[in-house]
Formats: structure tokens, C-alpha cells, sequence
């Protein structure tokens, strides 16, 4: 055994506590600084689900946004088209099943159908070999911001002001003023209307990707779904929950179809914004056909409990440096577990609310 | 009569270093991405769910190793709470060593995420999706780490404390040997 070591005197012995309080210190601080905690300018998944939150109001286990939907199943009708271009399962020929949902932008499960031009798809394709290909769409050419941080800027100028319950005009001016990226979608939506249903819309996948290759080569794309064979709902929809109504009755009848289209980028088309659309004239393909042929009330439905995270993706698509990928990735992450934790308050929730 | 040994053995130093290196960077990876929303967040993503399935698969191995060797004793003279909380704390550390891969896997698969190491691979889900299972897992997940996280820092502090104040010989049985 060790034979006894010589007693150390006191200044000694402080100076060796101090020696083992130093590294447990500094491990200690770093790990508060990595996790945020020490770090409270720092824009965290939290901050941004956290203002979703304070605009859309508490409304337990559902999405802190996009939280009205509802379910929808089919199947992705895949050409071949893209077999080249990505090597990833979905777009070999052939049949990939889907789990979808159709929603509306906001935090508020109760909103009106007509209280915002913007409707949003979110896909879910799970193939043969367990590979996920999730994505999340909306039905606008162009999203407003190109990075995270305006897009957190943008929740809070319209935060609803305590006052008025209503969004601040002024803050709201003032961010669209201070941010020149959004004059496309501000021309967009000003003639928009909010349609009378989710079948008639295109929508559009907005952030760049990349297809990956059998031999690796990669190109960057982006995606969206176009409606076929569609008529337009005859009047403008009546009540606060007219879509949910309108996608039944069409279903009733059939199932919905939009075409799967991919465009290519050219060599300088901006891949890492989204506020940037690419010229109109880019290559399309094609690469086969959504089929969506049933709907589900999202509070029981198959779409309920799945995070349609746009980084879920198979081998053959890879995201692209767009920056708002990872921020919604890491938010929608944050708003998963809120909202899995509540999921037992939903079966008391009333749906719709009157 | 063996006489007690004054080091472990190789493999189970190795793997006590090796782990350790692994485990700090887990916990910090785990840190930062859930802090994160920029790029860093996916970057550390990719890395974390492969690293904690190979730090799986090196408790599983060091584990054996330890049952299968023996360890050098704690001096005779460690005060007898001293010496049950060494031992306590050493099976708290391959609790949660064990427990915390196990964890985040099994969280991914009640979530319906596919558990993909990177390069196409892909486990099997442990646990069919369920909402409330996956933010119990969840939540789990993170307090346990939080606490393998000061587990360490107690662990590197008693062995600092071992190896300055006490000078006993029990810093130097894991740091180094024949």
C-alpha cells in the first residue's frame, strides 16, 4: 500500500482545494455558457416558441403554431422522374405512403378559416426501408425573411400589443420598413385572398435542398405541390371552419391530387434564402403525384403526434445552408415537447370551439 | 492469497479515459443543440446520436470488464461514508451510462423518428410512437444528463481530492499502472 504521505500545512492545503475546485468550476461555467444559460442575448429555441406562444395564447397540446389542421392519409405516386437525381427511395417508381396535414399559419386552434390568406401543407413520407422524408409547405411563392433572427424580430413586432389584444401597426411597419427581403412577400399578399378551400392551393416547400445522387452528385432544389383537376370552391366559405367542411365534402368524392414538383437551381441562385423566389424559368421536373384521399380531426388523427420537421429526411435530399431549416428544426423540436407533454388536455378540448 | 492490485487493469483504464472524453463532449453536444437554432444545432445533432450509440455500446463492454476483473480496494482508512459514497457513485455512473443512450433512443422511436446514425444506417425503434411516453422519455432524458453531469464533476473532484489532499493511491490506480 501507499505508505503514509507527510502532512501538508494549511496554506498548502487550501492552495490543493483551490487546484480541485478550479477544473469543477470551469467545466461547470462552460456547460452554463454552451446551454444558454449564461448567455441571455442568445436567440434559443425556447425565445422563438415562447413569443409563437405569447401571440397565439395558451392553448395546451397543440402546436404553438400552425395549430389549427387537420389529418389527411394517401400516398406520394412517384414517376421515376427524379430516380436520377436523388437516390433516395421516395422517388424511385412506385407508391410511398403519406401522412399529411393541412393548417393554418398562427397559434390559435380556434382562428377563423379567414383570418389569414395562408394555408400550409406538412408532409409525412415513410418508406419501404424506414427512411422519413418530412416536410412542411405553405401555400405563398416566397417566404418573408431570410434568416432566423429577423424571423424572431418579425414574431415580436406582431406580438398583440396588452392593450388592444391587437398587433401594434406601428412595430409592424416599422419591422417591414427595417427589412427590404420582404417587399416580395408583402406584394404577395396583398392581393391575396384567404381561399375558400386546402384542395385548390399550391404549396411550396420555400427553403433550398439538396438532391443527392447515386454517385454523389449534388443539386440544389426546391419543391412545392400543384394542385390538378381542381375546381374552385363556387362561393367564398362561410363560418369560422369552413376548410375542414369543404375538404370533407370533396373527399366524399374522391381523392385530392397535386402534382410533386422539383426546380433546379441555376449555378448563382441564392440556396440559403428564403426570401429570395428563383426565376420562374427554371428546370421543373415532374416527379409524380400526391394522392390524399382521407381526413382525420387532427386531436384523434395520425398526423397529431408527429413533429414535421423539415431536417427529417432520407439519403438522397440533404438540407441546404438556409439558415431557417436548422431554427425550425430546433423550435419545432421545443414546441413538440410541450405540446406531448399536455396531450392528455386535448381529449377535454372542444373541437371546434364555438 | 492474491495481493490486492495497486492499478486497474489496462482495458478498463482505457475504456475509463476513452468514456470520459466521450461523455463530456455528449454533454456538452446535448447542451448546445438544444440551446442552439442555428446550423450548430443540426451539426451537433449528427454527432450526438451516433457518439451516445457507440458510449452505449463501451458501457455495455466496460461494464463486463469490470465484472469480469478485479478492482484495486480503497484504502483501508477511507472513513466508511467516504467509501459508500464512492461505491454508490460509480454505480450511479454506469446507471446512467447505460440508461441515458437507452433513453434518447427510446425517445426517438415514441416520437415515430426514425433513429438514424448518419450514412443511411438506421435502428430499429425500441418502443412503439406514443406522445406522453415520448415527453416522459424526454424530459428524462435531459434531467438525467444534468445529473451525470454533476455526478462527473463530484467524481473528478473526490478523485482530485484522492490524489492532492489525501494522496492515497487511488487517483494514480486509474491514471496509470504497469
Amino acid at each position: 500500500m501507499t505508505p503514509k504521505p507527510p502532512p501538508l500545512g494549511t496554506a498548502a492545503t487550501l492552495a490543493r482545494f483551490g487546484l480541485i475546485a478550479l477544473p469543477v468550476l470551469i467545466l461547470g461555467l462552460t456547460l452554463g455558457y454552451v446551454r444558454g444559460w449564461l448567455d441571455p442575448g442568445r436567440l434559443t429555441p425556447a425565445k422563438v416558441v415562447d413569443t409563437l406562444q405569447a401571440s397565439g395564447g395558451p392553448h395546451p397540446g397543440y402546436r404553438r403554431n400552425h395549430a389549427k389542421g387537420v389529418c389527411v392519409t394517401g400516398w406520394f405516386e412517384s414517376n421515376g422522374q427524379l430516380a436520377q437525381a436523388s437516390k433516395a427511395e421516395v422517388f424511385a417508381a412506385g407508391r410511398t405512403p403519406v401522412v399529411g396535414r393541412f393548417a393554418l399559419p398562427g397559434g390559435n386552434p380556434y382562428a377563423p378559416d379567414n383570418s389569414v390568406p395562408i394555408r400550409s401543407l406538412a408532409l409525412r413520407f415513410t418508406q419501404a426501408d424506414g427512411q422519413q422524408w418530412r416536410t412542411g409547405m405553405n401555400s405563398m411563392p416566397v417566404f418573408p425573411v431570410g434568416t432566423t433572427q429577423a424571423f424572431f424580430d418579425s414574431l415580436q413586432a406582431s406580438r398583440p400589443d396588452p392593450a388592444t389584444g391587437k398587433p401594434n401597426p406601428a412595430a409592424q411597419q416599422a419591422f417591414f420598413a427595417s427589412h427590404p427581403e420582404t417587399a416580395a412577400f408583402l406584394a404577395w399578399v396583398k392581393t391575396a385572398k384567404p381561399s375558400a378551400s386546402f384542395a385548390t392551393e399550391r404549396y411550396d416547400g420555400l427553403n433550398a435542398f439538396y438532391l443527392v445522387a447515386a454517385d454523389g452528385t449534388r443539386q440544389a432544389v426546391r419543391w412545392k405541390v400543384v394542385p390538378e383537376g381542381v375546381t374552385p370552391t363556387a362561393s367564398a366559405g362561410e363560418g369560422a371552419d369552413y376548410l375542414a367542411t369543404d375538404l370533407e365534402q370533396r373527399l366524399a368524392g374522391g381523392p385530392l391530387r397535386w402534382a410533386l414538383q422539383m426546380t433546379f437551381a441555376n449555378p448563382d441562385d441564392p440556396v440559403d434564402d428564403a426570401s429570395k423566389a428563383w426565376p420562374a424559368d427554371r428546370r421543373t421536373v415532374e416527379a409524380g403525384t400526391l394522392v390524399l384521399e382521407r381526413a382525420v380531426a387532427q386531436n384523434d388523427g395520425p398526423c397529431r403526434d408527429i413533429n414535421y420537421d423539415p431536417t427529417v429526411l432520407p439519403q438522397g435530399i440533404e438540407i441546404s445552408g438556409d439558415p431557417l431549416l436548422p431554427a425550425r428544426s430546433a423550435a419545432y423540436a421545443d414546441s413538440y415537447l410541450r405540446r406531448t407533454g399536455e396531450v392528455n388536455s386535448l381529449h377535454a378540448a372542444q373541437e371546434p370551439r364555438p | 492469497m492474491t495481493k490486492p492490485l495497486q492499478h486497474f487493469v489496462p482495458v478498463a483504464r482505457w475504456l475509463h479515459w476513452a468514456m470520459a472524453a466521450g461523455l463530456l463532449a455528449m454533454l456538452f453536444i446535448g447542451a448546445g443543440m438544444v440551446a442552439s437554432v442555428s446550423a450548430r444545432h443540426e451539426q451537433l445533432i449528427e454527432l450526438h446520436k451516433p457518439l451516445g450509440i457507440a458510449l452505449l455500446a463501451l458501457a455495455v463492454i466496460r461494464l463486463s470488464v469490470r465484472l469480469a476483473t478485479r478492482q484495486p480496494p480503497l484504502p483501508a482508512d477511507l472513513p466508511a461514508v467516504q467509501a459508500l459514497a464512492a461505491k454508490a457513485s460509480h454505480w450511479l455512473l454506469y446507471g446512467l451510462m447505460l440508461s441515458l443512450p437507452l433513453l434518447g433512443w427510446a425517445m426517438l422511436s415514441a416520437a415515430g423518428d426514425p433513429v438514424n446514425l448518419g450514412a443511411g444506417i438506421l435502428l430499429p425503434p425500441l418502443l412503439a410512437p406514443n406522445a406522453a411516453t415520448f415527453a416522459l422519455l424526454r424530459t428524462a432524458h435531459g434531467y438525467l444528463a444534468y445529473l451525470l453531469f454533476c455526478t462527473v464533476l463530484v467524481h473528478l473532484a473526490a478523485a482530485l481530492y484522492h490524489g492532492l489532499i489525501r494522496r492515497d493511491g487511488v487517483l494514480r490506480s486509474m491514471a496509470r499502472g504497469r
